[in-house]
Order: structure tokens, then sequence, then C-alpha cells
């Protein structure tokens, strides 16, 4: 039982992290802290990959004669993309909260959504 | 801008060179250790934005012009479609580089490393024009 | 051990992930982020990712948070306002029962450091066992990168150049273009 907590304490951890980028996500109202909550949510998932490919007693994946044992490099090449990706996806979302500025002189979700329905009658 | 700052001018100066070296180190060593190109291209684009945080917008245009920059960010990935297509005309598949040379593992050599400094060009390049493209729609106080 | 600084990490970025959610003042919030992706690099050593250590440190401490902090000085509006309250009960429950989910899948995840796990034991062993004598290139990372997937790099290199040119459409005019709340769009002077 010990042993069961202990070997998936960190997956809980890194999901609680996520949950937490989730609800900036989704419950704040200001586009600049949606895309910082969006940005936590990313790297928490990034972080999940790269931890199962973790082995004990094992080193950095560069072959090397002294070592016999290597953490497994799959998962972090992939992650690798993943966060050149992210970080993509984050200066475009920048770029559009400073157009959304520009348009409507305001980022607060709500009051973006009230000018619009005023527009449309 | 910075330029009254004295201390921030004379470790500008000192330091954007050196980060510009670990930056290039940081490309070409990355077979052999933790690196490679996305890496060098970030690092790359921080030493010129240390500069252009600290002597201005217009002189770090000087240094770097921003058609330069529109020309590199597309020809790192031209770079890395090039390899692709010169692999096929050699005979093999898209992206083998074992034909590119005489046996293939020097072939893998010479293909991983122009692959990756094609990468690195791109990142770099983008990384300076993002910054750039930004910054100019910051009001001048 | 590591598992005790590994904890000790964890600990630390859930405490940085809550006081980004929590402060109303943006540009406190932009340094809380780039500490956030300090912390995430150092978990990353910790994790034997020297090589995504490097690009999270790199990239999110300093292109994320210095894109954050220059939006927010071109924004000029450096508070939150305070929501309304109506929002933050379902999403918390969206957020409890999707937590209680993924952890319940965890169940089935084996320990941390297991050396004969699904994702250790298939392609992952070929590339260990023949990754230097097939490519010539001491880091497994760079050899899997560059060579074995190097399709996805490619597609990868395409994604930040769009991104280049996509925030180049957005944002490349010189001249500030205002929309009137009308519908109309005119140049500024």
């Amino acid at each position: 039982m010990i042993e069961y907590i202990l070997g998936h304490i960190n997956y809980w951890f890194i999901i609680a992290v996520m949950m937490v980028g989730l609800y900036t996500l989704i419950s704040r109202t200001n586009l600049i802290k949606k895309l910082a909550g969006l940005a936590i949510f990313q790297t928490a998932v990034i972080l999940f990959y790269v931890s199962l490919g973790k082995v004990t007693g094992g080193t950095v994946p560069i072959v090397d004669e002294a070592y016999t044992l290597y953490s497994n490099p799959l998962p972090q090449v992939l992650m690798l993309t993943a966060i050149v990706v992210g970080v993509a996806t984050t200066a475009l979302g920048f770029a559009l909260v400073i157009r959304i500025k520009e348009a409507y002189n305001t980022i607060e979700e709500d009051a973006i959504f009230t000018l619009d329905q005023k527009d449309h009658e | 801008m910075m330029i009254n700052d004295l201390i921030l001018r004379v470790v500008t100066k000192w330091l954007s060179p050196i980060i510009i070296l670990f930056a290039l180190y940081v490309q070409f060593h990355g077979d052999y250790s933790p690196g490679g190109g996305f890496q060098a291209g970030v690092i790359f684009s921080t030493a010129i934005l240390l500069y252009a945080l600290t002597y201005g917008l217009d002189a770090a245009l000087k240094v770097i012009p921003e058609t330069a920059l529109r020309v590199a960010a597309s020809f790192g990935v031209l770079l890395y479609g090039g390899v692709g297509v010169v692999s096929m005309l050699l005979g093999g598949n898209f992206l083998n580089y074992s034909v590119l040379a005489d046996t293939p593992l020097a072939g893998q050599h010479i293909g991983i490393i122009v692959i990756e400094l094609g990468v690195g060009i791109t990142v770099a390049a983008v990384m300076i024009l993002l910054f750039f493209t930004f910054s100019r729609r910051v009001d001048p106080e | 051990m590591s598992l005790m600084l590994n904890l000790v990490l964890l600990v630390f970025l859930l405490v940085m992930a809550i006081a980004v959610l929590k402060t109303k003042h943006l540009f406190a919030m932009a340094m809380l982020f780039g500490l956030y992706s300090l912390l995430v690099a150092g978990l990353f050593v910790v994790l034997d990712a020297p090589d995504v250590a490097f690009t999270e440190a790199a990239v999110g401490t300093g292109i994320s948070t210095v894109l954050m902090l220059v939006t927010l000085a071109s924004i000029k509006d450096g508070h939150e306002a305070v929501s309304t309250t109506q929002r933050k009960i379902g999403p918390l429950i969206i957020c409890l029962v999707m937590g209680g989910l993924l952890i319940f899948g965890t169940h089935d995840i084996a320990k941390l450091g297991e050396i004969h796990s699904p994702p250790n034991d298939q392609v992952a062993a070929h590339y260990i066992t023949q990754g230097q004598a097939e490519t010539g290139v001491p880091n497994l990372v760079t050899a899997v990168l560059a060579s074995y997937r190097g399709f996805d790099t490619l597609g990868e290199v395409t994604v930040v150049l769009t991104a280049g040119i996509g925030v180049l459409l957005l944002l490349g005019q010189r001249r500030k273009i205002h929309v009137k709340k009308r519908g109309q769009a005119h140049d500024d002077q």
C-alpha cells in the first residue's frame, strides 16, 4: 500500500497541477490569465509524459561506456516537439489579445460578449 | 530602452558575444551532449533580445534588419526540406540520410548536422521576429 | 532520495500554479509564470531529461515570459478585474471530476521508475541498443529527433514558421487599425 502510494504520488501531484491550470483556463474571464492557465496545463501534461520514461538507477540517455541503464529517450523527444508547439500557440494567442484590446478596448471576456451583443442588435 | 544605465550597457556589450558563442556551441555539440537546434536557436535569440532591451529597438534593427529575419526563417525550413529532396534525388526515400555520402554512417552525420542547422536558423529568426513585431505595438512613453 | 527531491519540487510547483490562479496583478502573474517554468525545468533535470529541461528553461522562462510582459506593456492593463462569482461552481465541479477520472486512470500505470513498463519495452529498447550504431550519434535524443523521427521534426519547424507568419499577419502593420463600435474599420493617421 505504501509502495503503491509512493510510486504513484508523482502522477497525482502532476494531475493536481493540471487541474489548477484547467480551472484557471475556464473560470477566469481575463484573456491573459486564460492564456497563462493554458500554458500551465500544457506544461503539466508534458511533465506527465516525461515522468513516464524515467527509469530508477538509469541515467541521461547519452550513450557512454561507463553506464548500462538509460532512461527512455522516446517521451523526451516527443515532448521537445510539444514544448515548441506550445510556445507557438502561446505567441499567437498573445498577438490575438493585442488585436482584441485594440478593437474592443477591453480584455475581459464578459465585456467583450456584451459589446458583441450590442453590435448585433 | 535603458541606455542610460551604465552597468546594463557594459554588461550587455560583454555578454552578447558570449551568449552567441554558447548558442553556436550548443548547436554543433548537440550530437555529444544535451543540445541541438531548438535550444541553440532560442539562446541565440536571447542574445539579440538582450541587446534590443538595453539599446532600443532601432539599434537592434540596425544589427539585424527585418528582411534578413524573414529570409532566414524561410531558409531554415527550405534547408530541412532540401535535405529530404536531395536524398530522394540520390535514390533513397524522403529524409533517408544514408544515401547522402559514401558510407551510411557518414551520411547520417551529414544529414543530422544540416537539418539541425536548418532548425536552429528558423527558430532563432522566428523568435527574434516575434519579439520585434510585438514590441512595435508598445507605445513609446 | 530523488523521490524526496521530486516531491519537494512538485509541492512548490502546485503552490506556484495556485499563486498564478489567485493573483490579481497581471505583472506579478507574469513573474510567477516564469518561476513556474523554471521549476518545471528543474523537475526535468531530476527526471533524467536535460534536453527537455534546456528547451523548457529557454522557451518557457525566456520567450513565453518576455512575450507576456510585452503584451502587458502594450495593453497597459495591469490589473485583472474581479470576476463574478457565478462562474466558479461549474468549472470547479468539472475540474474535480476530471481530476478524479485521471487519478483513477493512473491505477494501471506502472510505478515511477519501473524498468519494464510498456513505454520502456517496445521501440525505445531498440533505440537505446542500436541508436549509436545506426546513426553514429551518442546523444540518443538527437538521434531519435533528427534521424528516426525526422519527419515529425520537419512538421515542428513548419509549425514554428507558421506561428511567425501568423504573428506577422496579425501585428505586422506599422499603424494601428482601430475597429469602430458600429463595424467600420479605418486606419489611424
